[in-house]
């Protein structure tokens, strides 16, 4: 029986792992030196907010792997031996294998600041990371201010932590407006107000540039380039992430910043594959970055490369791009391409709605010239995937999209709608005048 | 804001301090003049032996507390009974059980500051309580911060995290419910507190039900008072919640409350069979019969509730119209119990045991109705070699007052709140087939938007694992499901989205998501 040995068991091995099971026999076997047991990262911040145990993290019962005869080894791998198809773990032990798939994820970004390996200086990616964060903040006695970091989502979330346990919070981040190398102007400058709204001291436009230490090697306080010196318990380093390839160096897959892969998932040697956070891509995919950190592209690599594995072999050619997040009680979804003011198009243009008094907005992407529909950003809106991938695929104009955009709407019932007042925006501003068509079940079931 | 909360936390435990006391203090006394009319209107003045024994040791004797009452007018009934069984005198006999016979006694004999100070006494116990529990709550208006989903904390706090004070409320829910169902003597102190209500109302002195009913609708509303704070920000749950309150204060509490006051039956307009299980006894039957047009109508109604507008609502609106909008086990469920949503077990084996029990009991209620109505139609007591009113009386004890009070409400801190309306209310399991098999209602699943965190899971209160099939890009159809609205309010990435649609593509099994290649997706999702 062909042995399929997959390394890391987040959600991209996981998902390779299953749809393998699905459609073979074929021996599975998942290392993992982190956990036993899979278990979903992005919801480590509610075990800390006490929203949840760490065990509801685990989206299946600790029976399911045996039932399904996915072999899980709780080791190390520190070398991969292509030539004799074998890995060697920590401890000695050696692994055989038919083929590999590398998922091994990421690692937190650390940038070789002063003071970066002291004690109280932690990421938050791990679930070592979580236990170190209830060790070194378990309240605002034990901490008395934390410094985070890094503007991205991860530095949002831990901030958003901590505050729950009204732990003081001095948030650095570089850019000018939080995340505004993905966010339009509109929508971070929102996100600033809401950091600032839940008590979190938002220091724009400032870097970290050493951390101090105390007598007994635990962070004190760090520097700021602006000169400033911040007391703080806990420093987060949340700058971002790379590929946790490190155990490869030597083993002669190519490596770039990750996994070097073509649109098969393929590396260079034969039945090595990688997918998830570590695979980057030779050519970046459309849009996409060649290297994809995000938890639903990891879930399609895996998707895809069960099938090729169990002998359909299939390029990894992923839809129209989605994503969302939550900042902090800010809900975000985003469908097709919305750019911010760095990285835009030259042929984009955007229709930007604000509510007066709510956090809610909308940015609307679109194509100057043919008025071809790019994509959306919402904040405090939820929208219907199913409908967006829709219109994205059958290149409907904005114009289109306004007309029908309550279809597209999917808050709770009861919640108020924003469509009429957004029309009336985008009809002000363009000169148009679109009336909203109803919801209909017919157009919204119409091809699903 | 956190001072005001620990002294509306005083108060409360004061006045829930001296509502607990209540069962065991207070005089009782029952004089010559009360004892002869008692003995003329309940008929047990045909007992010679037992008005003899209570002549004896209780009338005109001064009992401190109901506990001490209660041996000698139990031993002279048993004893009076035993002795009339022995000389075969048979027609003397008193069926009234011991417990209740105490609870008559006592409440008509009840003396001293309690009884002389009903408005007071009221004001020390639910009064206290109220304030108490309003200050503790409305404080997180403030304290709660901006508006969206605020569960920091459940986990770590011993009331929500199966901890020593949920434990605490585990024993005295529980003994509540036995009080309640099998020792409603002491229970006597609680009705005089609402008797003043209970007359105005009904023109009737507050039974030991009253007082059940009247707590109820209290609870229901000052915790209602902090699911409005807490969901301020998600106008379904704000909807939902004033829907099952008012559905308790006034069909379950007042329209039978003033019924009666009408000479008319006392009934539940909303209580649909088989939860309301006795609807079909020979005893409600004969007195609706004898109700004239009310009754007859209610009688219809009855049926017709049962039969017709409770499946052609599940079919439009899913099984939530009935049980998380109306329902009152599903409204304390929904108040009182929201803080224990998250202990409802999610494992696969609690499905299993689920699916044996609640089937099981709905297959109980019916086989006992249909005994029921045969015994009725043939005038016999007996059904294949079993006794019609021993099974009533199976069911009664073990289903209506074990399981749906005792496990149903007094489990609320350990096993979650729907423990009842999830093994085994037989009207749920009969909602669930329509709900399952013909209905417009899904939870849709959003694409491909989940990303597995479990939110949705933890705070199912059916214990639905709602991630299985969010991570699989299923919508959620399940006959648990009763559309409490909360998986999609937990949910940080707007997957879940409880809907009526069309029955087609309801029910769509998905292998590969949305958002992945759309070849690979037609090739696996249709295979």
């Amino acid at each position: 029986m062909e042995h399929i040995v997959i390394i890391g068991n987040g959600i991209a091995g996981v998902s390779a792992a299953r749809h393998i099971r699905k459609n073979s026999d074929k021996k599975i076997t998942i290392v993992s030196t982190e956990t036993e047991y899979f278990f979903s990262r992005t919801a480590l911040m509610y075990v800390y907010m006490g929203h949840m145990k760490f065990e509801h993290t685990q989206p299946y019962e600790n029976w399911f792997w045996k039932k399904n005869r996915i072999d899980l080894v709780k080791g190390f791998v520190t070398k991969v031996n292509h030539q004799n198809k074998k890995l060697i773990l920590k401890e000695g032990s050696e692994l055989s294998y038919d083929k590999l798939i590398i998922a091994t994820g990421s690692k937190p970004n650390k940038f070789g600041w002063p003071g970066q390996d002291l004690k109280g200086v932690q990421g938050l990616y791990h679930r070592q990371d979580l236990e170190q964060l209830e060790a070194n903040a378990p309240n605002n006695k034990v901490c008395k201010r934390a410094v985070i970091v890094g503007g991205g989502l991860i530095g949002i979330e831990l901030a958003e932590m901590l505050v729950t346990r009204n732990i003081p919070v001095t948030f650095l981040v570089r850019e000018a407006s939080f995340w505004n190398g993905v966010l339009p102007k509109g929508e971070s400058e929102l996100i600033n107000e809401h950091i600032l709204e839940h008590h979190i001291d938002l220091r724009l436009e400032t870097n970290l540039v050493e951390i101090i230490a105390d007598e007994n090697g635990w962070a004190k306080a760090v520097t700021t380039d602006k000169g400033e010196t911040i007391e703080c318990t806990v420093v987060g380093l949340t700058a971002g992430v790379s590929p946790n390839i490190d155990f490869l160096k030597e083993s002669g897959i190519e490596l770039g910043r990750g996994v070097k892969v073509n649109r098969f998932l393929e590396t260079n040697i034969p039945d090595i594959y990688a997918i998830g956070d570590c695979a980057e891509q030779h050519e970046a995919i459309g849009n996409r970055r060649p290297i994809e950190a995000v938890w639903y592209t990891g879930r399609m690599m895996g998707e895809t490369l069960a099938q090729t594995i169990c002998g359909n072999r299939r390029a990894y050619n992923p839809g129209h791009w989605f994503n969302s997040a939550k900042f902090l009680d800010v809900e975000y979804q985003t469908y097709g391409w919305v750019f911010s003011e760095r990285g835009m198009k030259e042929y984009e243009q955007h229709f930007h709605w604000r509510h007066s008094k709510e956090k809610v907005c909308i940015t609307v992407s679109f194509d100057k010239d043919s008025k071809k529909f790019l994509g959306i950003n919402t904040f405090g809106i939820r929208m219907r995937h199913a409908i967006f991938d829709r219109w994205l695929t059958e290149e409907r104009s904005v114009d289109y999209v306004m007309e029908f955009l309550k279809d597209a709407n999917f808050d709770p019932e009861f919640y108020k709608v924003y469509e009429g007042e957004i029309l009336t925006a985008y009809n002000a501003e363009f000169g148009t005048s679109i009336a909203p068509k109803k919801k209909s079940w017919k157009r919204i079931f119409s091809t699903t | 804001m956190k001072a005001i909360k620990n002294v509306g936390l005083v108060i409360f435990l004061v006045g829930l301090a001296i509502f607990t006391a209540l069962p065991v203090i207070g005089t009782f006394k029952i004089d010559q003049a009360t004892f002869d009319q008692m003995a003329q209107d309940q008929g047990f003045a045909k007992s010679e032996l037992f008005v003899e024994a209570m002549q004896k040791n209780v009338v005109g004797k001064e009992f401190q507390g109901i506990q001490a009452l209660s041996p000698p007018v139990t031993e002279a009934l048993e004893t009076a009974n035993a002795a009339n069984k022995k000389n075969k005198a048979y027609k003397k006999v008193i069926y009234t059980k011991p417990n209740d016979m105490v609870s008559s006694i006592g409440k008509k004999s009840g003396a001293g500051y309690i009884v002389e100070n009903k408005g007071m006494m009221w004001f020390l116990t639910f009064g206290l309580g109220i304030i108490g529990a309003l200050m503790f709550i409305l404080p997180n208006v403030i304290l709660l911060g901006k508006k969206g989903i605020k569960n920091n904390g459940i986990y770590h706090e011993s009331a929500t995290n199966q901890g020593w004070i949920a434990w605490m409320v585990f024993i005295f829910l529980v003994g509540f419910y036995i009080i309640l169902y099998f020792a409603p003597q002491y229970a006597v102190n609680w009705t005089y507190l609402v008797d003043p209500i209970s007359e105005r109302l009904s023109g009737n002195a507050a039974g030991h039900w009253f007082v059940y009913g009247f707590m109820y609708c209290v609870v229901m509303t000052v915790m209602a008072v902090r699911m409005y704070i807490k969901y301020r920000h998600n106008v379904y749950q704000m909807v939902r919640t004033t829907s099952v309150l008012f559905f308790q204060i006034v069909f379950a509490f007042l329209i039978p409350e003033i019924m009666v006051r009408l000479q008319m039956p006392y009934y539940d307009f909303k209580n649909a069979f088989p939860l309301d299980y006795d609807f079909f006894f020979q005893w409600n039957i004969k007195s609706l019969m004898n109700s004239g047009g009310i009754g007859l109508f209610i009688l219809v109604w009855g049926i017709v509730l049962t039969l017709v507008v409770v499946p052609v609502m599940v079919y439009f609106f899913g099984k939530r119209w009935y049980c998380s909008w109306v329902c009152g086990c599903g409204g304390l469920a929904e108040t009182l119990g929201d803080p224990y949503r998250q202990h409802s077990s999610k494992s696969l084996f609690s499905w299993k045991i689920e699916r044996w029990l609640i089937h099981g009991v709905l297959v109980f209620a019916v086989g006992m109705t249909l005994m029921t109505l045969y015994s009725f139609f043939t005038d016999t007591g007996m059904v294949l070699g079993l006794k019609t009113a021993s099974v009533q009386n199976t069911y009664s004890t073990m289903i209506g007052a074990v399981f749906a009070g005792v496990i149903g409400t007094g489990f609320y801190p350990i096993f979650g709140n729907r423990m009842w309306c999830r093994f085994g209310c037989p009207l749920a399991a009969y909602l669930g087939f329509v709900q399952r098999f013909k209905s417009r209602f899904r939870i849709t699943t959003n694409g491909g938007q989940c990303i597995s965190c479990g939110n949705c899971s933890t705070y199912c209160e059916q214990g639905i694992d709602v991630r299985a099939y969010a991570q699989k890009g299923e919508n959620i159809v399940r006959s648990s499901c009763v559309g409490c609205g909360v998986c999609s309010a937990v949910c940080p990435r707007g997957v879940l989205k409880l809907e009526n649609g069309p029955l087609e593509g309801r029910i769509n099994p998905t292998e590969v998501l949305l958002g992945n290649d759309v070849d690979l997706m037609d090739l696996v999702n249709k295979k």
